[in-house]
Formats: structure tokens, C-alpha cells, sequence
């Protein structure tokens, strides 16, 4: 009982702080009145939100997917540079040579998280949009048959599988 | 400072080029869903494109962190709109356009 109390206190002081260095970096006036005025609001947003940002896994897990994390983003700009090109190909080809589809895909990841970074990093990739998740369906919208493949190897799933595994 | 004016530059260009591709494309594109492809994609890349070019002209700063943070929030909420916006007009029983349909 004693250590989720104290638990529930470091999640609004780690909150606090780091809504504080973000209001610092922002501000750029380091003066009194503007850094009290910073002080101020954090404190009464950590006060409100701090559920919000840890609401279940604990600190040592999140570290270690955020180093992840950080790997796994230059490949997705990678991957959208490759895609965006396909797409611009699309655009200003003379005839529209599209051939749009919505499709399944079935996906064995299992947290919100990571199902939230999954459909968002296909819709980023040009060419697919998550139109819906059902549980573990997702329903995609792509532009031309090429792209529904690209995604149906599953390398994207692959790689965000390693991000969150535990 | 001239060769980083330059690059700077280019880079510029280069997502100008892609946010007239969008443009373009959102023209077009026959249906919504298509749509969505040329105008929630080819931004990503030009915003990514366009801030470099800013943050390569400046330097490291507190102004080029602000751009970097920008493309990072751009590349949060982007996609989510998008999602958004094509799953409520799949919802509300929009018929994604076909080939063979026209």
C-alpha cells in the first residue's frame, strides 16, 4: 500500500519535470516571471493529466522501447521516402494508372500501443491507410495493388514486434 | 556559408515539389479515400523536406529544435487525422472507388 502511494507521487513529480524542461526548451525567457508562470502551469496540468501519460507499464519497460523506438524511425523515414516517390509517380503520370483497394490484415501484435504505432506508421508509408482496427483486423486502403503487397510481407509488423517485445 | 544556403536550398525546393505533387494529386484523384493518399502522405515527407532545409540554414539552436519538434508532432497528428477522416467516411458507408467501377 505504502510503495503505490509513494509510486503515485513519482508519477506526478516525473510528469511535472518533464513538462517543465519542455516548457524551458520552449519559452527561450529565462526570467523570473516567465519561469514562475511555467512552474505554475505544470504543476497544476501534472496535477490533472499525469494519469494520462503512465497509466500501466512501469518506468524500466518504457526506456527500453523508447531506445527502440528511436532505431525503428529511421527505417519508417526510409520507408516513406521509397513510397512517396511511388506515390509522385502516381500523381503526374499521364493516365492514372491507380487501382485503389481495401484489404485485410490480419496483425498479432497485442497492445494498444503497439497496434496505434502499426496503423499509423501505415499510413504514413504513402500509398496505405488504416481505415479501421477491429480487434486484431486491420482494414487498409491502398492506392495500387504494388503497395498491398509491400505491406503483406509483414517486414513493418516484424520490426515493430522486436520494438515492444518484452 | 554559401554551400549551406545552398543545401538549405535544395532541400527547400525539393518539399515545395512535393507539396505541389499533393496538390496536384488532390485534384486528381477521384474519390475521398484517394484523396486522402496524395494530400495526408506527400506532406509528411515535404514538412520532413522543408524543416531540415530550415533547421540546415540555421543551425543547431533552441529555433532549430522548435522546427525539429514541429515535423515530430506533425508526424504524430497527421496520420491520426487521416485515419480519422477516412474511417468516418467509411463508416458512414462511402464507397472507396475501383477500377473496374468508374
Amino acid at each position: 500500500m505504502m510503495k503505490t502511494k509513494s509510486m503515485g507521487r513519482g508519477k506526478y513529480f516525473i510528469t511535472f519535470l518533464l513538462l517543465l524542461s519542455f516548457w524551458l526548451l520552449l519559452s527561450g525567457h529565462y526570467d523570473l516571471f516567465h519561469i514562475s508562470i511555467g512552474i505554475g502551469c505544470c504543476a497544476l496540468v501534472s496535477l490533472l493529466s499525469a494519469d494520462l501519460l503512465f497509466d500501466s507499464a512501469s518506468g524500466a519497460t518504457h526506456h527500453l522501447v523508447i531506445g527502440k523506438f528511436l532505431l525503428y524511425i529511421p527505417w519508417l523515414v526510409y520507408q516513406i521516402i521509397l513510397a512517396n516517390i511511388a506515390v509522385v509517380k502516381l500523381v503526374l503520370s499521364p493516365k492514372l494508372k491507380i487501382d485503389p483497394r481495401v484489404f485485410t490484415c490480419k496483425t498479432s501484435l497485442k497492445t494498444d500501443v503497439a497496434k496505434t504505432t502499426y496503423g499509423n506508421s501505415i499510413t504514413l508509408t504513402p500509398g496505405t491507410i488504416t481505415i479501421d482496427i477491429k480487434d486484431d483486423v486491420l482494414y487498409v486502403h491502398a492506392l495500387a495493388g504494388n503497395f498491398a503487397d509491400d505491406l503483406l510481407t509483414g517486414e513493418m509488423e516484424k520490426r515493430i514486434i522486436t520494438i515492444f517485445q518484452r | 556559408m554559401v554551400i549551406r544556403d545552398i543545401i538549405a536550398m535544395i532541400l527547400i525546393l525539393i518539399g515545395c515539389f512535393f507539396f505541389l505533387t499533393s496538390a496536384i494529386g488532390l485534384l486528381r484523384f477521384p474519390d475521398m479515400f484517394t484523396r486522402m493518399h496524395a494530400t495526408g502522405k506527400c506532406d509528411t515527407l515535404a514538412v520532413l523536406l522543408v524543416m531540415t532545409g530550415l533547421i540546415v540554414h540555421h543551425g543547431i539552436n533552441l529555433d532549430s529544435f522548435k522546427l525539429l519538434l514541429i515535423v515530430v508532432f506533425i508526424y504524430i497528428a497527421n496520420p491520426t487525422a487521416t485515419h480519422v477522416l477516412s474511417r468516418a467516411a467509411y463508416r458512414l458507408g462511402m464507397q472507396p472507388w475501383t477500377k473496374d467501377k468508374k
